[in-house]
């Protein structure tokens, strides 16, 4: 809709980016932007303006305001992953899915905050502060009575946004730009967009570049998508996709940008439920609403099967394994010596790097190295590493067998319940915590395959839930027409966020449009 | 059955980052007990998996210079320099040994 305004000139790429910088400013106890490019963005608004006036636009993203994640490259922005190891880490490039958003004329205002080194399931664990889901704020919210509530915090209450895109997530969601770049490794743009209302696409892993973005796990992570609507993520990913010489692990293949159908028959379909997604600790609520979507396509006239992914419960244990091993060799890099921060310590080589890692990674990183180590030792290789590398197979097959069978997508629960509130979540430590909330998405990254989430309802106590749906390898086009079907058959409320009201109210219209496409 | 201090020692060695404190030691001991949990799988006869892209030709590109020069760039966030090139400090020098170090290991 905007893309459209834009277009028709009812509104200008200065004025549209000049909203998002002014909303990102009053809702800047969010806390969802590590770093706003102002003056960058303005001039890339103005350029955008000017090739509107000459009624040349470079496609539907020109002009179109979003954000990215503080783990990827941006040339002349600081990028800090959320770590003291990166602070004051001026990017020399930017990564190649950055660098396709600019050239298609987006406006890019800024940074968005995750957990240290996406390293996380709650946005809570950087060094710039957790991010608060935009819910918290919202008239649909309702806030638990706390009876010890402390005194300093005025809103103890907020809630968590997910992790570890969480900032982008918040950013999408509180209309402060129209899309967003996140990262996925376990669930990491799922499990936000689900706990913030907002659409989150895992492509399949290979389909979009990874140069530039900081890895985590070489093997399994992806670029994700945020956005407001799946017809929005299409547009993104049309952009975003396709094969990068600088990047071995995407495909050849050649990549065709795709409008979504209007699905009106879903005769034709076949929606797998895998039962071993009902897992231990799945809220009530998110079980009723699975069963009712699953009724949805039966009563539509799809075809929905029970289907078993009996691996499924070792996904994360797998995921454990081979992530800290990954982590282990990827953090091998900040040593202080080429970026970064860099210790005082300088006695010799190794006790600098010692030092460096020492006051530069918290203790999740760290602990995600030694245990890392550990698995990789002499003695653990086989027995561990190796192991998890069986059972990835092992999982990979799983989904194999089931698609093969017949089942064109997989309908499960994204997250095991609502966003919980940050005096809660913190309770538990970021492990646990990880263990807990990746169980659902998880095994989508461990095969490789494309998974979506659409918000489908509210909660009882008013918060987003999703479902999710994991699709063929590179069959995108399919998983996102299912899953523009069920958004509009579920029509999910849009937030009404009571801070933002006070503000200009025309402006406020404006943002409102739930798409740019 | 808990991880021996010499190991501990090595893994802080090789990972050059330390543990810091019992809590530290405790997140690695339950970080082996959940993985520990992978043995309860039957994985005979299975091929370990590097990527799931396995059944696809690697993209190789031809031997030829197409980007590079930029030399200032990568050194400017270099904290310490030297004309062209990165400064470290003297090599060589080991960590100093466990009995020198101040680490809390050594109370265990």
């Amino acid at each position: 809709q905007v893309a459209v305004a834009l277009k028709e000139g009812r509104v200008t790429p200065t004025e549209l980016c000049q909203r998002c910088l002014s909303l990102i400013k009053s809702t800047k106890f969010l806390n969802a932007y590590i770093t706003v490019a102002e003056e960058t963005a303005l001039k890339q608004a103005e350029a955008s303006e000017e090739r509107y006036k000459k009624g040349q636009p470079l496609g539907v993203l020109d002009g179109i305001p979003v954000a990215v994640k503080d783990n990827f490259n941006t040339a002349g922005i600081e990028t800090t992953c959320a770590s003291n190891m990166l602070r004051g880490y001026i990017s020399p490039y930017n990564a190649t899915v950055v660098q396709k958003l600019l050239d298609q004329g987006a406006v890019l205002l800024g940074k968005t905050n995750l957990d240290e080194f996406a390293m996380g399931s709650g946005s809570t664990d950087g060094v710039f502060g957790p991010v608060r889901n935009p819910w918290s704020y919202s008239r649909q919210y309702k806030k638990k009575s706390v009876p010890e509530s402390h005194s300093e915090d005025k809103e103890p209450d907020w809630v968590i946004t997910g992790g570890s895109s969480g900032g982008s997530a918040a950013a999408v969601s509180s209309f402060t730009c129209f899309a967003a770049l996140g990262s996925d490794t376990g669930g990491s743009t799922r499990n936000p967009a689900a706990h913030c209302g907002v659409v989150g696409l895992k492509p399949t892993y290979g389909l979009i570049s990874r140069h530039g973005l900081i890895p985590l796990v070489n093997s399994m992570d992806v670029p994700g998508i945020l956005t407001r609507c799946v017809d929005d993520a299409a547009v993104v990913l049309g952009s975003l996709a396709g094969h990068d010489p600088k990047d071995s692990t995407t495909i050849q293949d050649n990549f065709k940008p795709f409008e979504l159908p209007n699905l009106t028959d879903v005769s034709k379909l076949s929606v797998g439920i895998p039962k071993e997604y009902h897992a231990p600790g799945l809220s009530s609520e998110i079980l009723a609403i699975w069963s009712k979507a699953a009724d949805l396509f039966e009563n539509a006239g799809a075809k929905v099967v029970e289907v078993s992914l009996p691996h499924t419960r070792y996904s994360i244990v797998c995921y454990h394994v081979l992530c800290t091993a990954e982590v282990a060799s990827n953090m091998a890099r900040f040593d202080g010596l080429e970026y970064g921060h860099r210790s005082d310590m300088n006695e010799s080589t190794e006790s600098m790097y010692a030092a460096t890692r020492r006051e530069g990674f918290n203790d999740v990183v760290r602990g995600r190295i030694l245990s890392g180590n550990y698995f990789l030792l002499k003695q653990n290789y086989e027995k561990y590493f190796i192991k998890a590398q069986k059972v990835r197979r092992l999982i990979a097959n799983d989904f194999v067998k089931v698609f093969r069978s017949g089942v064109d997508v997989l309908l499960t629960p994204t997250t095991l319940s609502d966003a919980a509130p940050y005096m809660e979540f913190i309770k538990e430590d970021n492990r646990t915590r990880s263990a807990q909330d990746d169980i659902l998405t998880q095994a989508a990254n461990m095969a490789g395959l494309p998974a979506i989430n659409v918000p489908t309802a509210l909660s009882e106590r008013g918060l987003p839930v999703g479902l999710q749906f994991i699709g063929h390898s590179f069959q995108e086009q399919q998983l996102l027409t299912v899953a523009k079907w069920f958004e509009k058959q579920v029509q999910f409320p849009m937030i009404q966020l009571e801070e933002v009201k006070r503000h200009d109210h025309g402006v406020f219209q404006h943002q409102k449009s739930a798409s740019f496409s | 059955q808990k991880v021996s201090v010499e190991v501990l020692e090595h893994l802080e060695h090789l990972a050059l980052v330390d543990f810091r404190d019992a809590e530290g030691v405790e997140r690695l001991q339950k970080a082996i007990q959940f993985a520990d949990q992978l043995h309860e799988v039957n994985t005979d006869g299975v091929e370990p998996m590097d990527s799931v892209l396995e059944d696809r030709c690697l993209y190789l590109r031809e031997d030829d210079v197409t980007e590079g020069n930029c030399t200032k760039e990568l050194l400017e966030n270099a904290k310490e320099k030297v004309e062209e090139y990165f400064v470290a400090p003297p090599g060589n020098i080991p960590l100093p040994k466990l009995g020198e170090r101040e680490t809390f290991l050594q109370g265990s």
